[in-house]
């Protein structure tokens, strides 16, 4: 805790062991609800099974429903929620505007069209050359995007990137409704994937996106220390040594990989990235050091609690895993707004 | 061109003020321009015209069959399309200017969701019977612009408040109409993506009338409050400081420009990107600081008319005109983005 030359205290914001223990306590939480997701679902199994069948894969019935659907749609709200909550939080830092969104660059933006695309024109029909297609589409408009809103005499800066992915966005989906409205196949795969929902994907999707999602984490959890400079202008942020070119790419780089790995296996599940970051920078403050790792582990929290009550609340159908985290983000974020003195940005 | 960036003292009689110069030439340059696409927006249906005939029609001349073609069948596709987006460009000025963010039109605080839920729930399980969907779309944006007010409200409000309520209340009214979607008929389903896309064809004069009324009710109360949102631009300390009323005002210019974005969502269905880019357009072409209302209302009636036009004579079937909006206004946004840029006055 900081303190003035009197002693008195600045802060009263929780020391740094008290900070390290709410981290370890989020992540129970979130194991919790990752043995919860894979207890509860349309077949109803006993926990003492599951716990069996976790661990020895006898072949039953029941390991393969928990081996092959329950667990690997558990790991992909992990990694989902995951990606999209650290380049929400990267994203708001980099525009420093509480509306980016990790779709803001034209990620999900591009993704959508490459799919859409590859569908009508290439005649791609498996889930596995979608990933692909959303992938390269996702690099692409970052790209388009970032070489827009960087040119010129003044260099980057936030307004001008964040109009750029607006622009970029806008001119995509106008692009991909036309296709999908003119071309009924397409539109009835493309749904399929827009739904944004975390069920029907195996264990193969997971791994082809998950070296991506891996090196997008560390690029995001590094880049700490510097978007606490960057918070403070970029006059202040040059001042203290920073390099505002290479820190803008890379953090560039890092949402690029984190949302457009998480969109080609799951679609475009908006919210997530852009209520978990305010939320938990409300009660920590805006030290990205905290900031970034809470928000890894606090929002796949969010998105598998919504995933398991979408199950449970609908069985046996189910309830969208993005309707719900909407539903239950939102009247906590609002009253998260109104408890706290906002300071202006 | 330096007459172009000084300001232009008039004097006619009692009245003399001062104007900016380019932005009266850009002004004058966008109503040229939407009044042409108007009319050649207006060519265009199962029996071709001429420009020239649609004047005759438009004015009373002409044969018979013309007149009555243009002024019962395709004027008020025109109208509806000229005042819904001369509505969006207005509003998005103006919710740009209170939150102090170009990212916030009315489409991000929530207002064009609000009735987009009350419209899909209206359409697919008969909610508030027989209200039809021009009541309810203006129902449920008023009902949304209010309760986020309500809820940003805290011994006065912020445009920073404003803003973070009113992505939590988008967030809730899009999942619910996803959520009503998914749960309607298959037929009914359809009809309401149908409204929700933003579309232009089958207007009539019901959809006209409310939205003008609202037009010449609001866009005077916005002019009228915009004197103040220069200040406003400051921040609330300074704006007040200055001897602006700032709560007052900011709730009025909250409830105009979520009246008019309401009224032209209820005619013309939520047409995404116009109050978003319009705006932005406008700012970099009159080379401001900030949004001008006259001129960026007239960017929105341009690119709604434009994309209306693209849609039905580029395309065989017929695209709804929320589709084009974004083919039309991104590019201009990103050229003029790029050409600021190179010239070392962006952002």
């Amino acid at each position: 805790m900081r303190t003035d030359p009197g002693g008195i205290a600045l802060t009263r914001r929780p020391p740094h062991t008290g900070r390290a223990l709410g981290l370890l306590a989020a992540f129970a939480v979130l194991v919790f609800l990752c043995l919860l997701s894979i207890w509860l679902g349309s077949k109803e199994i006993s926990f003492g099974a599951v716990w069996q069948v976790l661990w020895h894969d006898d072949g039953s019935a029941d390991a393969v429903i928990i081996h092959s659907v329950r667990m690997p749609r558990t790991f992909l709200a992990v990694l989902v929620g995951t990606g999209l909550g650290l380049a929400g939080t990267v994203m708001q830092a980099l525009t420093r505007n509480p509306l980016a969104d990790p779709g803001l660059l034209g990620v999900s933006a591009g993704a959508a069209f490459a799919i859409v695309f590859s569908i009508t024109v290439l005649g791609v029909g498996s889930l596995y050359g979608y990933i692909w297609f959303a992938f390269a589409g996702a690099l692409a408009a970052t790209a388009v995007v970032y070489y827009l809103g960087t040119r010129g005499r003044a260099g980057s800066s936030p307004v001008k990137l964040a109009l750029a992915g607006a622009a970029v966005t806008a001119l995509l989906s106008s692009f991909t409704s036309a296709m999908v409205l003119s071309d009924p196949v397409a539109l009835n795969r493309y749904r399929f994937w827009s739904a944004g929902s975390l069920s029907g994907v195996d264990a193969t999707a997971l791994l082809q996106v998950l070296p991506f999602l891996v090196v997008g984490v560390v690029l995001a959890i590094a880049s700490g220390p510097a978007l606490n400079s960057l918070a403070l202008g970029d006059d202040v942020a040059i001042a203290l040594g920073r390099k505002l070119g290479p820190l803008r790419l890379r953090g560039a780089l890092a949402i690029t990989l984190l949302t457009g790995a998480a969109v080609a296996v799951a679609g475009p599940i908006v919210f997530l990235g852009l209520i978990v970051p305010h939320a938990v920078r409300f009660v920590l403050g805006p030290d990205h050091r905290w900031l970034l790792p809470y928000t890894a582990v606090l929002a796949p929290c969010l998105l598998l609690a919504a995933d398991i009550l979408g199950r449970v609340m609908a069985r046996p159908s189910e309830i969208r895993a993005g309707v719900i985290v909407a539903f239950l983000g939102a009247p906590f974020f609002i009253y998260l707004v109104r408890r706290r003195k906002l300071v202006e940005s | 061109m330096s007459l172009l960036r000084d300001r232009v003292t008039f004097r006619a009689g009692p009245v003399s003020g001062r104007v900016r110069a380019r932005l009266l030439f850009v002004s004058i340059v966008l109503a040229v321009l939407a009044f042409v696409l108007f009319c050649v927006g207006m060519t265009i249906g199962d029996v071709p015209m001429t420009v020239s005939d649609v004047l005759s029609g438009l004015f009373g001349g002409g044969d018979s069959g013309n007149g009555y073609i243009v002024r019962e069948l395709r004027l008020p596709r025109a109208l509806t399309g000229l005042l819904a987006g001369f509505a969006f460009g207005a509003s998005g000025a103006v919710f740009q200017t209170i939150t102090r963010n170009p990212l916030a039109g009315p489409d991000m605080i929530g207002i064009n969701a609000g009735a987009a839920t009350f419209v899909v729930a209206g359409i697919a399980f008969g909610f508030g019977g027989g209200l039809g969907t021009t009541t309810l779309g203006l129902l449920g944006g008023l009902l949304t612009a209010l309760l986020v007010y309500a809820l940003a409200w805290r011994r006065g409000t912020t445009g920073y408040r404003i803003l973070l309520v009113g992505i939590g209340i988008f967030a809730m009214c899009t999942s619910l109409t996803d959520y009503l979607l998914s749960k309607a008929q298959i037929t009914e389903a359809q009809a309401s993506i149908g409204w929700l896309v933003g579309n232009l064809a089958n207007r009539g004069w019901e959809h006209v009338v409310p939205l003008s009324l609202a037009l010449v009710v609001l866009y005077p109360l916005v002019l009228a409050l915009s004197r103040w949102m220069g200040t406003l631009l400051l921040g609330d300390d300074v704006a007040a400081g200055l001897g602006t009323p700032v709560q007052p005002v900011r709730l009025g210019l909250l409830l105009a420009g979520a009246g008019l974005v309401a009224f032209a969502t209820a005619s013309a269905g939520p047409v995404s990107f116009v109050a978003l880019t319009a705006p932005q357009i406008a700012q970099r072409l009159a080379r401001l600081s900030s949004p001008p209302i006259t001129a960026s209302a007239l960017t929105g009636a341009v690119v709604v008319l434009g994309s209306d036009l693209i849609a039905r004579s580029l395309t065989a079937s017929a695209l709804p005109v929320g589709i084009v909006t974004g083919v039309l206004g991104a590019p201009l946004l990103l050229w003029l983005l790029a050409r600021a840029n190179r010239s070392g006055t962006g952002g």
